[in-house]
């Protein structure tokens, strides 16, 4: 088939388009490349390239400090996506269906932990908490923690609420359902995929928190970030960068293992429609 | 007759595997408002697109006032379109939506003002000019969207679909402007909706297409009282469709059998033994209690179904086909269960070829 | 008649209101509040008005360091902007489903730890690291280039990590941007060029918008990149607020840091307000 001028023009410009956008993605993903690179690096600083090893995904369970700080992000995260999506889902939910004094001022203050820097809200919170006399700890950074994960929680659930009205429970209640069933067997599956993604979202966001943990640690233990943030001024580790892949390694089996049960069970789904 | 301004020749358009316009001529003269008419997915806004300038061919050529469009990009061709949703600039006030088209062509400030004010009175917008789009109803929209395209002075107006998310009533008023409108202005209008009734009652002709491919073109009403083919019988107005078999020829008059029974349509250059398509339309069905020479059509009232000016009745015939006739007044001598024989006058009646398109399209296939 | 049933709202709106009261409301406005108080001998708050906090901050020292930090910031904006609007436009006009592969292919990589990344740009870039490895064998360069604890490594590291903030934003308000005021843009006569300066980029606007605030303020803020990639060398306001409770203990003068902060935010925030409301705003 010939082409024409308009088709050649078009076709050197989509060209020159998908190019752009593999720069781009390259420049995302250089550096999680060079990270995993650089966890097979034979080399105690990582100062330069010294030759392959595996050695560090061994040594690193020997080595306490990364394992600690490890774990203790893990449990603050599981405990902030805990609090955060359940404060977070029923108050989507509240925000949304119900009128009431204050709802916009409660929408508003939401914004301010996203927008606002970090570390504004993490001196604001640590001064609030020295003046009353709160111990800095794991309780102290959780709270800080839940802070800004409620607001993406919330906001991330309201957008999967469909219509602003009720009338979804009251075709529950009309058949019968009492409230706490009706939120149960309605309300709460319907925005499902909602909470699920703010589940991740504040997963994702606690684990890799810097400013927050750093501003609100006690004197003991610091979370993962905080400690990679210190190692940061005498070179970071070749076993940080074998447990940071691993983590990733984790998180990416994960999500495909969910896509694939997700689409094995639609695909099942589709098969007893038919039949 | 005056000359083509837009021509289509041996058009072809691709997306993908899917064929959606095939083989396709056309010639629209200047001045006249043709309608392609079709169910979704038949390729008239495919076709209108083409003439646009957003889809390119995959073959054949389109040219207009005789110059090839094909290097053009919309920008650079003399046609204008009315969009379906009409596509007005929501960040724009109803003023500079018209102005758009002059103030890309930069032209002086003064001739804009008095070019846009014209043409907002022509639409009969006047006082709604510093208005934004989401301020306007939506027949003041479909204005603005007229108004915008017809700024440009096209030598050729495309319109998609222009009425389609209007009410009824309103749709009903707009017709009749956009039909004065076009006369007035003596602009080509290229015309795409799948509104049979508003086809017939706007256009000069119509083309009626089905899966890419012009079925009939036509006056409405030669399209209405002559289909061509079995598809364009069914889709313009309510018809009656027999399947057939000529039995015999007697002065352009055709004996048909058919599983409901035998009849009569005229028909010219149809042999016997030749299969058929019958097409009557409800208006044109009589009934008697006795059975009529040279038809063998009976069956059973049904119900009568009100219809505002007319009323219909459905009759079930032996084969288990249902059909209707109409009339402006329920006839009092018939009641549901009634048996009657059905008949009409023969030129009444359209005989079709059989399968005439659909077998020029599975040639083209192979 | 009958008395409204209030429970249910306030079990259900209640929680998040009273932590956001608790945790956002009461310190933001102690933060302020502190601001106007001075500092004791012993880096404690005395509760003594004083606007000396304020003052301080027009020194040269950290009136630098704020102009400098404004200048990073702005930097870091323009080029995210300016990456990633070709970038969104990109996968907006991709199909429906594959755009929607391609923005999670953009969120994988922030699913790795942030410094880790960052630490990354330090590992190519560090003196005997690949890039300077490959400039001195190629011949370009005879000695290794420093390019580590430089602003210009603080910059590409600032620009990296915010890009995906801006590029989401503008995804969402290109995508919702509807093809056929395009196509009637370019019927109405207007070429490429034009109909993206008339059109197009107005209709954005609102995205573009969302992506100067998601990717300024934090700029302004941030003291984790400074921190790695410019060796804690480089101050910006985020290391001295951050410093004015830890070691240096000044609350006053962080506090007045932090409501400059705040006050910039607040004047985006407004601006933002005048033409669209916050909800609107793409965050997630």
């Amino acid at each position: 088939m010939a082409m024409s001028q308009r088709a050649k023009k078009k076709k050197s410009l989509k060209l020159l388009a998908d190019f752009y956008a593999i720069l781009i993605y390259a420049i995302f993903y250089i550096p999680v490349v060079v990270m995993m690179v650089f966890s097979f690096n034979d080399q105690r600083n990582n100062y330069y390239w010294a030759g392959f090893t595996t050695k560090w995904y061994g040594e690193l369970f020997n080595n306490h400090a990364l394992t600690d700080s490890l774990w203790y992000s893990v449990v603050i995260a599981v405990l902030a996506t805990l609090i955060s999506v359940t404060i977070g889902t029923i108050g989507a939910l509240g925000l949304k269906k119900f009128e009431f004094k204050g709802r916009r001022f409660v929408n508003q203050m939401l914004y301010i932990p996203i927008i606002v820097p970090e570390i504004v809200l993490a001196v604001a919170i640590l001064v609030v908490f020295m003046t009353v006399g709160v111990r800095l700890g794991m309780g102290s950074i959780l709270i800080g923690h839940c802070t800004f994960c409620i607001p993406y929680a919330v906001v991330t659930i309201k957008g999967r609420i469909s219509g602003d009205d009720n009338s979804m429970e009251e075709a529950s209640m009309d058949l019968g359902a009492n409230r706490l069933q009706t939120f149960f067997r309605v309300t709460l599956p319907s925005i499902m995929p909602g909470v699920m993604s703010a589940a991740f979202l504040s997963f994702t966001l606690s684990i890799d928190d810097v400013v927050m943990s750093n501003m609100l640690a006690g004197a003991k233990q610091s979370t993962l970030p905080v400690l990679i943030l210190s190692m940061s001024r005498s070179g970071v580790t070749p076993d940080a960068n074998a447990l940071t892949t691993l983590m990733i390694l984790i998180i990416v089996i994960a999500m495909v293992l969910n896509n694939y049960v997700k689409s094995a069970l639609k695909k099942r789904r589709k098969k007893e429609v038919n039949l | 007759m005056s000359d083509s301004i837009v021509s289509l020749q041996g058009v072809h358009k691709k997306f993908g595997k899917n064929t959606v316009v095939r083989d396709m001529n056309l010639d629209i003269l200047e001045g006249e408002f043709l309608t392609l008419l079709g169910p979704s997915g038949c390729g008239k806004t495919t076709t209108l697109r083409m003439i646009a300038g957003f889809e390119e061919t995959s073959a054949g050529s389109i040219t207009v006032q005789g110059e090839s469009v094909e290097n053009k990009e919309p920008y650079q061709r003399d046609v204008n379109t009315v969009f379906q949703n009409y596509a007005l600039f929501p960040h724009m006030t109803v003023f500079n939506n018209v102005a758009y088209g002059l103030t890309i062509r930069k032209v002086p400030k003064d001739e804009i003002a008095s070019r846009v004010g014209a043409m907002i009175e022509l639409v009969q917008l006047k006082g709604y000019e510093s208005r934004k789009p989401d301020e306007l109803s939506g027949g003041q929209k479909q204005r603005v969207a007229i108004a915008r395209a017809l700024i440009n002075n096209p030598k050729v107006l495309l319109l998609d679909e222009p009425l389609g998310a209007l009410d009824l009533k309103l749709r009903k008023q707009m017709q009749v402007e956009l039909k004065r409108l076009q006369k007035r202005l003596g602009i080509t209008f290229v015309y795409v909706t799948h509104d049979q009734e508003e086809a017939l009652t706007m256009s000069d002709r119509i083309a009626v297409m089905r899966e890419g491919v012009i079925e009939q073109l036509g006056t409405p009403t030669d399209i209405y009282d002559y289909p061509r083919t079995r598809f364009v019988a069914g889709f313009i107005g309510e018809s009656n469709l027999f399947d057939g078999t000529v039995k015999g020829v007697e002065d352009g008059i055709l004996q048909v059998k058919t599983e409901a029974g035998n009849l009569l349509v005229s028909g010219r250059n149809f042999e016997v033994g030749e299969r058929l398509h019958i097409s009557i339309r409800p208006e044109y069905v009589e009934f008697s209690k006795e059975p009529v020479e040279g038809f063998d059509v009976p069956g059973r009232v049904k119900d009568f179904i009100y219809m505002g000016t007319v009323v219909k009745t459905a009759v079930d015939l032996k084969n288990g086909q249902e059909i209707k006739y109409s009339r402006f007044e329920q006839d009092q001598t018939i009641r549901a269960n009634d048996s009657i024989y059905l008949y009409w006058k023969p030129a009444r009646a359209v005989a079709i070829k059989w399968g005439a398109i659909e077998e020029e399209r599975y040639e083209e296939e192979k | 008649m009958k008395k409204k049933n209030r429970l249910p709202a306030l079990a259900m709106a209640g929680p998040v209101s009273v932590w956001m009261i608790l945790f956002v409301t009461i310190p933001m406005f102690f933060i302020i509040f502190i601001s106007f108080m001075s500092r004791g001998i012993f880096g404690d708050v005395v509760y003594d008005p004083s606007m000396e906090s304020y003052l301080t901050l027009l020194d040269s020292t950290y009136f630098n360091v704020i102009s400098k930090s404004l200048k990073v910031a702005a930097f870091t904006t323009l080029a995210c902007l300016g990456l990633g609007y070709p970038f969104a436009y990109y996968i907006a006009k991709r199909p429906k489903d594959q755009a929607a592969k391609y923005i999670t292919l953009i969120m994988i990589p922030f699913w790795t730890n942030t410094l880790m990344r960052l630490n990354s740009w330090l590992l190519l870039f560090q003196t005997s690291g690949p890039v300077n490895n490959f400039l001195q064998n190629s011949g370009i360069t005879d000695a290794p280039v420093r390019f580590v604890y430089t602003d210009e490594l603080v910059a590409l590291g600032m620009v990296t990590s915010m890009l995906p903030f801006a590029v989401l934003p503008m995804y969402s308000s290109i995508e919702k941007l509807n093809k056929s005021l395009l196509e009637a843009s370019a019927d109405l006569g207007a070429d490429a060029k034009t109909t993206f300066q008339k059109i197009t980029l107005p209709l954005t606007f609102p995205g573009i918008f969302s992506a100067i605030i998601l990717v300024f303020i934090p700029s302004l803020g941030v003291y984790t990149v400074p921190d790695m990639l410019g060796g804690g060398k480089v101050l910006y306001i985020g290391n001295i607020i951050k410093n004015q409770f830890g070691m240096i203990r000044n609350w006053p003068l962080g506090a007045a840091l932090s409501c400059l902060l705040i006050a910039i935010t607040g004047l985006l925030i407004f601006l933002y307000t005048r033409f669209t409301s916050i909800e609107e705003m793409e965050v997630v």
